[in-house]
């Protein structure tokens, strides 16, 4: 049978999402509670969570955790990686032994910096370095997958049903001001860990629901700008859109939203001329990356989420807040099990992104 | 002699019992097969005129009237057809090229017909059409290559210039000469009440049409009939043709004797002189050439205007149509083999020239491998017969469709190939005023107006099925389409999977 990567497989899922405004930061327990509650919209083929504010010890290192095949791979990989960039350090991630979390790769983390002289050769910014960095590992390294590459957060995942996936990875020892989960119910057996949410490039998170039926227009899109979509996976797809967006043409969360989940021309129509002419803009000259078909996602970003729905909400997402905590979650069950009372819940509509960012005196702690 | 005899194609079948000699189809008939025998007071007809055009038959008012295919033949054999034998007579008769009109009729694969489209179902929803917004709106031009802000950091929206669609179908060029004017104000009024464009074709823009501009592209072909500033000014923007699917690598020829006095005055050449349109345009003749000519015509209208480059799909098209996007054209037009036109060389036209799906599927492959899909917009043309083509074309990639033989066919066209003959008894392939009257411009847009809305519809309902609301989202979105009895290299040229992979 084919892995992941050599298909396109469709998936249904559910995501939640904890943010402390305040930049506090919490342990894995309550995500993994929340997450846990959703248990049936995910079949136990993929589960994941990403984390932010986690390695304040190695804030200024990208954090790369890669899985790999086998021993021979990784003395590849790390002979690459030596070559590339220092290592600050490197250890396996620690893991718990759990029943139903089988076949596990080999899963190492390093902490790294771009080597002084490589991006003086290459005259690349760090950040476009480490892309080009991680795509060519990704691409070109069988058996061999970054899947996690931003600074001071982490992605976990695996093949399993979330809550047994945090419990693998100990995440009740690591504590994030953002947290963000993932349960999959794909329609095929992904054969392979790469292929659990979230998906990260940089400090770009995606955790998403849904199977979008624009797929190969935004993949064919979004590969002309350099991007290699191994995975064949929708969320793929869409963290590279919003890495090209947002890092790349410097639009910002709320301009990348209205590309990917643009407003109807009808919509459009009736704005006023300014407004009007910006999102008759952005919908032509990025109209290759507006991503039809169901979604709810989250982006997690360094100091930051957001949360997205399609532009006809075919996926349920709700968000609620109490006090400086936003919980966001494909059912509202999955925040009361953690936050029963609330001060305020509501399901944004379809193509409105909610952004929350940490608050002023947080910003820069984190 | 006898050996420069050919029996009759036709067979006209008239039914005694049903013919009342009314002498509609006399009068109908512009190539004379009909007339009233006064000694036999009744209605005959020479056969070997009839083109099977069917004005005869649908204005029969008894309908005693059909045409049939004579079983007259050759001793059957699979070679040499009788056709191939027939067009071997006529050439050792005449020593002339034979010319024949419309698209390229032989028996090659249609592809349209060997791709499938995909549905939802399940792990995401189809979307009902009749509730939900379903767009196809369709922009073409460049797409800008950096954002631009201002002191406030809001965006400058600066868009080269750009076609607008309501619907991603355009009308394809059709000069005013080998159509007539009825047709073209049927085309040009139709264009407007559905939001998109008709083209003039190398004809010139007959003086009456100026009003329509907005949705009028001015052609600059080879011989370039009817092109000054006003001209150029007039149109929403200006294509340069290249070559035309059905007769790639050769020019065109209006006899002097359809060159009248409106005919003469849009083409600005004296009247009834050959309108001779050289094989290249003799200031092209290479890639550079190219540029500068799309730059000329930029310069001459201010950069108000996108300029498409019209090519016919032959072996090279992915490589010239790189060439293409770099230089200066907003829009590159690929026509099929299978495309029209109102005259060609028979060779020719049967025989140069490629499947638009493959040139469609192998330059957008092209251009995007290169990573300059977005210098350009693609519009493919050359026998789109209907919505579920233009589904394909654009899932393989394309931004929008031109179709003519789809639109002469709503104007009452009956694809009899004849239109060399400028004897149209439809009244659109003539210009001939007794036989243009009998196209009604006002009936004509509409029923172009009624095919474009029909077609909407159903492009809406199949995008609707796939789980698709935008039109953007299905451009180049080859996962929706299946091959269906193709081989691997098919599919590997067409970048699409099987039927059941």
């Amino acid at each position: 049978m084919l892995k992941e990567g050599q298909y396109h497989i469709p998936s249904g899922c559910a995501i939640s999402g904890i943010f402390h405004k305040d930049g506090r930061r919490t342990d894995g327990t309550e995500i993994i509670r929340s997450i846990s509650t959703m248990h049936d919209r995910s079949n136990g083929l993929g589960g994941g969570f990403a984390a932010y504010g986690i390695y304040p010890e190695y804030a200024d290192c990208y954090a790369f955790h890669l899985f790999y095949d086998d021993p021979s791979v990784k003395d590849i990989c790390e002979k690459f990686l030596e070559e590339h960039f220092e290592i600050a350090s490197m250890s396996r991630i620690p893991t718990r032994k759990h029943p139903s979390i089988t076949d596990e790769p080999l899963i190492w983390r390093y902490f790294v910096v771009p080597r002084r002289y490589k991006l003086i050769e290459t005259q690349l910014s760090e950040d476009e370095f480490v892309v080009r960095c991680v795509t060519r590992i990704n691409h070109k390294f069988a058996g061999a997958y970054v899947f996690s590459s931003g600074k001071n957060c982490g992605v976990f995942k695996a093949i399993g049903f979330p809550e047994d996936v945090g419990l693998y990875y100990r995440l009740e020892e690591y504590e994030a001001y953002s947290w963000t989960a993932h349960g999959r119910y794909p329609t095929n057996t992904p054969g392979w860990w790469g292929g659990a949410h979230p998906f990260a490039m940089l400090d770009f998170t995606i955790v998403h629901n849904g199977e979008i039926s624009s797929y190969d227009a935004n993949r064919r899109s979004i590969e002309m700008h350099g991007y290699k979509c191994d995975l064949l996976t929708d969320t793929e797809a869409i963290t590279y859109i919003f890495d090209y967006l947002i890092r790349r043409k410097g639009l910002t969360l709320e301009e990348a939203a209205h590309v990917v989940a643009a407003p109807f021309w009808s919509t459009i129509e009736k704005m006023p001329p300014q407004q009007k002419a910006e999102y008759t803009y952005l919908r032509d000259a990025f109209a290759g990356l507006l991503i039809n078909g169901p979604f709810s996602i989250m982006l997690g970003f360094t100091g930051g989420v957001m949360a997205l729905n399609d532009r006809l909400k075919l996926r349920s997402m709700v968000v609620g807040e109490k006090d400086e905590d936003v919980y966001i979650a494909s059912e509202e069950a999955a925040i009361r099990v953690i936050q029963p009372e609330l001060d305020k819940i509501w399901a944004p509509r379809g193509g409105e992104p909610v952004i929350v960012t940490l608050n002023e005196d947080a910003q820069g702690k984190e | 002699m006898a050996i420069e005899y050919l029996y009759p194609q036709f067979e006209v079948l008239r039914n005694p019992d049903r013919c009342i000699a009314c002498r509609v189809c006399e009068r109908q008939c512009a190539n004379e097969v009909h007339h009233f025998d006064t000694d036999l007071q009744k209605m005959v007809s020479d056969e070997s005129k009839c083109v099977n055009c069917h004005r005869c038959v649908s204005l029969c008012p008894t309908r005693a009237l059909k045409i049939t295919k004579t079983n007259h033949q050759f001793r059957e054999n699979a070679n040499w057809t009788g056709e191939v034998i027939e067009e071997i007579y006529r050439q050792a008769n005449s020593g002339g090229t034979l010319l024949s009109s419309m698209g390229n009729p032989k028996n090659y694969p249609i592809y349209w017909d060997k791709m499938l489209i995909n549905a939802s179902q399940v792990t995401n929803p189809s979307i009902d059409p009749l509730r939900e917004p379903m767009e196809i709106r369709t922009f073409l031009g460049k797409k800008p290559t950096t954002i631009e802000r201002d002191e406030n950091g809001k965006i400058i929206p600066n868009l080269s210039p750009r076609l607008e669609l309501d619907i991603p179908v355009m009308f394809s060029a059709m000069s005013y000469g080998s159509i007539s004017y009825n047709a073209h104000e049927s085309l040009a009024r139709a264009s407007k009440a559905m939001g998109t464009y008709y083209n003039t074709g190398e004809g010139g823009l007959h003086e009456d049409f100026y009003k329509w501009g907005d949705n009028t592209i001015v052609q600059v072909a080879s011989g370039r009939f009817g092109v000054e500033k006003d001209y150029l000014d007039a149109g929403a923007a200006i294509e340069i043709k290249i070559g035309q699917g059905a007769k790639p690598g050769i020019g065109g020829h209006l006899p002097g004797t359809k060159v009248a006095s409106d005919i003469s005055r849009t083409r600005m050449i004296p009247e009834g002189t050959d309108a001779i349109s050289p094989a290249p345009h003799h200031d092209i003749y290479s890639i550079e050439d190219l540029r500068q000519l799309v730059y000329s015509l930029k310069e001459a209208t201010a950069y108000k205007k996108p300029v498409i480059v019209k090519i016919s799909a032959v072996h090279n098209v992915a490589a010239i149509a790189s060439g293409i996007a770099r230089s200066g054209a907003d829009i590159i037009a690929i026509d099929g083999y299978r495309g029209g036109t109102g005259a060609a060389p028979t060779r020719i036209r049967d025989n140069v020239g490629i499947p638009i799906a493959l040139a469609l599927a192998s330059v957008d492959q092209r251009l995007r491998e290169e990573g300059i899909r977005d210098n350009v917009s693609i519009v493919v043309g050359g026998s789109i017969r209907n919505s579920a083509d233009i589904i394909k074309a654009i899932a393989l990639g394309a931004d929008a469709v031109y179709i003519a033989t789809a639109a002469l066919l709503s104007l009452g066209c009956h694809l009899c190939r004849t239109c060399q003959n400028g004897k149209c008894n439809w009244g659109i392939a003539t210009q001939r005023p007794e036989l243009v009257k009998r196209l009604n411009p006002d009936i004509g847009s509409e029923r172009l107006i009624n095919l474009l809305t029909a077609w909407g519809h159903e492009i809406r309902e199949m995008m609707g099925g796939m789980g698709i609301n935008s039109i953007e989202a299905l451009r180049g979105n080859r996962l929706m389409l299946r091959g269906i009895g193709l081989n691997e290299k098919e599919l590997e040229i067409l970048g699409i999977k099987h039927a059941g992979e």
